[in-house]
């Protein structure tokens, strides 16, 4: 396969340089085969193609990097491919089945259980001991925890992502507050106190959606829970520690405090800029979202926090998200594509990176260049990320979260369960998705 | 002498389809079938060793799965709601059209029969956009009758009626032209004597249009059902299932099972029943026409 791919790619390189970029092909096709053979093995500049998959905007924009990475690096081309992010996992799994992955390639970091779970990629260890780029201690912590299963390193963070709290400055200062709830009670004692303002209107102080997963697993983490127990072998989503998470957001909808019903939540700018809700926790894409689409009025209405905490330990801690660069486990050109993961993960790039899509570069240095501090949106995120955690790193978590999480928060928001019920279901539907990870880890005991 | 022969010539003609229906259809459904009896997740894809043969486990936990009965109760819905609409439609405009008082005839056959030709996922996406709540085609001319606006696939309620107010404009055309043929094969000699006896249009339709059609209609409603039974890219498109799961068909729970959360074996099991589901709904079908035509 390398050999086919290096001749490939000779064949591209020479028509350049040899005059018989002209010469029809399909007569002479057999001739220049056997020139090009020869021509490859009398030089011993080999040029190693590497192939690239990444998701959404960032892989549209990614191959902005490889001129400068190609120049650095003569005899590695990069082939990009881009996959959208609502097809990325299908196409990942299909291509580890039919062994068609590529050398190296972009994997959101709540994946990476999942392909570790299927052999699919190479640890990295052995390449960071050897690297001068990347250590553990150029990142934040909570984000790079997520790549580490059993002490072994799977990914490179490329860029990072979390949740912080969007609020409107202006109508927290109409109810008597200068800075945004540090603590729970804080943050419930102003939602009453919005809510009671607009007594008579249409209007909450809190999105929640109940249609997402996220804010619900977040305050279950602050509040200590660690979600599942036993080795990850069961769910604890009924556990106090959870539950009292969970009633807590809860009473947001009992006290008619953020709305159960999302169809009145068309597009949240136009719902944020009219004062429908204050708070609402989201992630970074928003900041350049609410720049584009608020009125220009409302500029200077609003702000990004870190995540209020249960306790004095400000702040909570939020999700640590984004994406990671992984190596195809069966990929005979790591050490290249190692190289290309390096130059990813430098300082330089991640900042050139940042500037090319305003994803959140994942090296901490970087934060420090004036793109950041002069960006007040961008603080809470900053300060945020040295305080996140990561979910249970098996690779059922995401069908336990999209799928079950969710169904039971929303039946509780609307009243048709109380959250003992609710939680007890979840624990037992989540126990039934664990039950196949409990036999393999029993087989291997 | 002469049947050895004819086996000759039957392997001849017969021989290549058969091979390509058994390499690309007979064994991957006895092969599914077989799968549909194992555990056959993202860790038997890692490691074979840990498949587990569960014999009917996957069929009794499916009975007992609330999303199943919701996704078979919207398919249902989809099928009993739609497919005989669909065929109405179909068989409107083909009487339509099939009328000696339609002008360009032929232009409006074209037009009928050109989403059928479109691609779905295109389809859907423009549909996605005339459904918009706030920006919809569909809901500026109900502004102009100072009705709603409604969100159109946002609604639980309203979600389904879409999708198969969709569904039937993309499907129509091509039940038309079957049903235009059907029409065309009505000897003209039957009109002719019903009008002698004084029959009134209505008459004509309901006595001679409807029963000599009964086997054109026994094989559009069939293969209409078999169609609307295998709901897939509308929902997957433009509301991926939602909202509150009001537009969650099996086979778009089957894709979820099977290709979003690898549960490969849970999902065959889910594409036996739908199996079932289409066998036992031809089976009806034929037996109900029989009793009333034959």
């Amino acid at each position: 396969m390398k050999s086919i791919l290096i001749y490939q790619n000779s064949y591209h390189a020479r028509i350049t340089t040899f005059p018989f970029g002209k010469v029809k092909v399909r007569a002479s096709s057999f001739l220049i085969c056997i020139f090009l053979l020869w021509s490859c093995s009398q030089t011993e500049n080999k040029i190693v193609t590497l192939n690239f998959w990444a998701m959404g905007v960032e892989g549209e924009v990614v191959s902005k990097l490889i001129p400068d990475f190609e120049k650095e690096f003569p005899n590695i081309k990069i082939k990009v491919q881009q996959i959208p992010w609502t097809a990325a996992h299908e196409k990942l799994i299909t291509a580890f089945a039919s062994e068609t992955l590529p050398d190296v390639f972009q994997l959101g970091n709540t994946w990476i259980p999942e392909f570790k779970a299927l052999n699919a990629i190479a640890p990295l260890n052995n390449f960071i001991n050897h690297s001068s780029v990347v250590s553990a201690n150029k990142y934040f912590e909570g984000i790079w925890d997520t790549n580490v299963i059993d002490s072994i390193i799977y990914g490179i963070p490329w860029y990072v992502d979390t949740r912080v709290l969007f609020y409107r400055k202006d109508i927290l200062e109409s109810v008597g507050y200068k800075d945004p709830p540090k603590t729970w009670n804080e943050l419930f004692e102003m939602s009453v106190k919005i809510r009671d303002k607009f007594k008579g209107q249409t209007k909450y102080a809190m999105l929640i959606p109940t249609n997402e997963w996220v804010p619900f697993i977040i305050f279950g983490i602050q509040n200590g829970s660690s979600l599942l127990k036993d080795n990850d072998e069961y769910a604890d989503f009924s556990g106090k520690k959870f539950k009292d998470a969970f009633d807590f957001l809860i009473k947001f909808y009992r006290e008619r405090l953020a709305p159960t019903d999302m169809q009145q939540v068309l597009n949240i700018y136009q719902a944020f800029a009219e004062g429908f809700f204050t708070f609402y926790i989201t992630g970074p894409w928003n900041v350049t979202e609410m720049k584009k689409r608020l009125p220009i009025s409302l500029q200077d209405s609003w702000m990004t926090a870190p995540l209020p905490s249960p306790d004095s330990n400000y702040p909570g801690y939020s999700l640590a998200g984004g994406s990671s660069l992984v190596l195809n486990k069966n990929s005979k050109n790591k050490i290249y594509a190692w190289k290309w993961i390096e130059y990813l993960s430098k300082n330089e790039t991640q900042l050139q990176f940042y500037k090319l899509v305003s994803s959140l570069p994942a090296v901490k240095k970087v934060w420090e260049d004036s793109t950041f501090a002069n960006d007040p949106y961008m603080r809470a995120f900053y300060i945020q990320l040295h305080k996140t955690k990561a979910t249970p790193k098996i690779p059922e978590w995401e069908q336990i979260v999209f799928s079950k999480i969710q169904q039971y928060a929303e039946a509780v928001a609307t009243n048709k369960m109380n959250s003992r019920q609710a939680l007890n279901l979840l624990d037992e539907d989540a126990n039934k998705i664990l039950e196949k990870r409990r036999w393999i880890l029993s087989k291997e005991r | 002498m002469r049947s050895s022969v004819n086996i000759k010539i039957l392997i001849l003609f017969l021989g290549p389809s058969l091979i390509v229906l058994t390499v690309f259809f007979f064994l991957p459904v006895i092969a599914a079938f077989f799968l549909s009896l194992t555990d056959f997740d993202i860790y038997s894809l890692g490691n074979i060793s840990y498949l587990r043969f569960v014999g009917f486990e996957n069929y009794v936990q499916l009975l007992n799965d609330p999303l199943f009965w919701t996704a078979l109760k919207n398919t249902f819905y989809f099928v009993l709601v739609g497919g005989p609409l669909s065929v109405v439609v179909s068989l409107g405009t083909a009487v339509l059209l099939n009328s000696k008082f339609v002008p360009f005839k032929k232009l409006f056959r074209l037009i009928y029969f050109l989403p059928v030709v479109t691609t779905l996922v295109a389809v859907s996406i423009v549909w996605k956009y005339i459904y918009h709540p706030r920006f919809g085609l569909l809901n500026y001319f109900l502004s102009l009758f100072n009705i709603g606006p409604l969100d159109w696939l946002g609604n639980p309620s309203l979600a389904m009626p879409s999708i198969i107010l969709m569904a039937i404009w993309k499907n129509f055309g091509y039940n038309m032209i079957i049903f235009i043929a059907g029409l065309q094969n009505i000897p003209l000699e039957l009109y002719e004597s019903a009008s002698i006896e004084g029959a009134n249009a209505w008459q004509k339709f309901k006595y001679i249009t409807i029963p000599m059609l009964a086997p054109t209609t026994l094989f559009v409603s069939v293969i209409t059902m078999i169609g609307y039974f295998q709901l897939f890219a509308e929902p997957y498109v433009m509301t991926q299932g939602g909202p509150l799961n009001s537009t969650l068909s099996i086979v778009l729970y089957m894709y979820q099972e099977g290709f979003r959360w690898w549960n490969i074996g849970y999902s065959t099991s889910i594409a036996f029943m739908l199996f079932v589901i289409i066998l036992i709904g031809t089976i009806i079908q034929f037996k109900l026409q029989k009793e009333k035509y034959v």
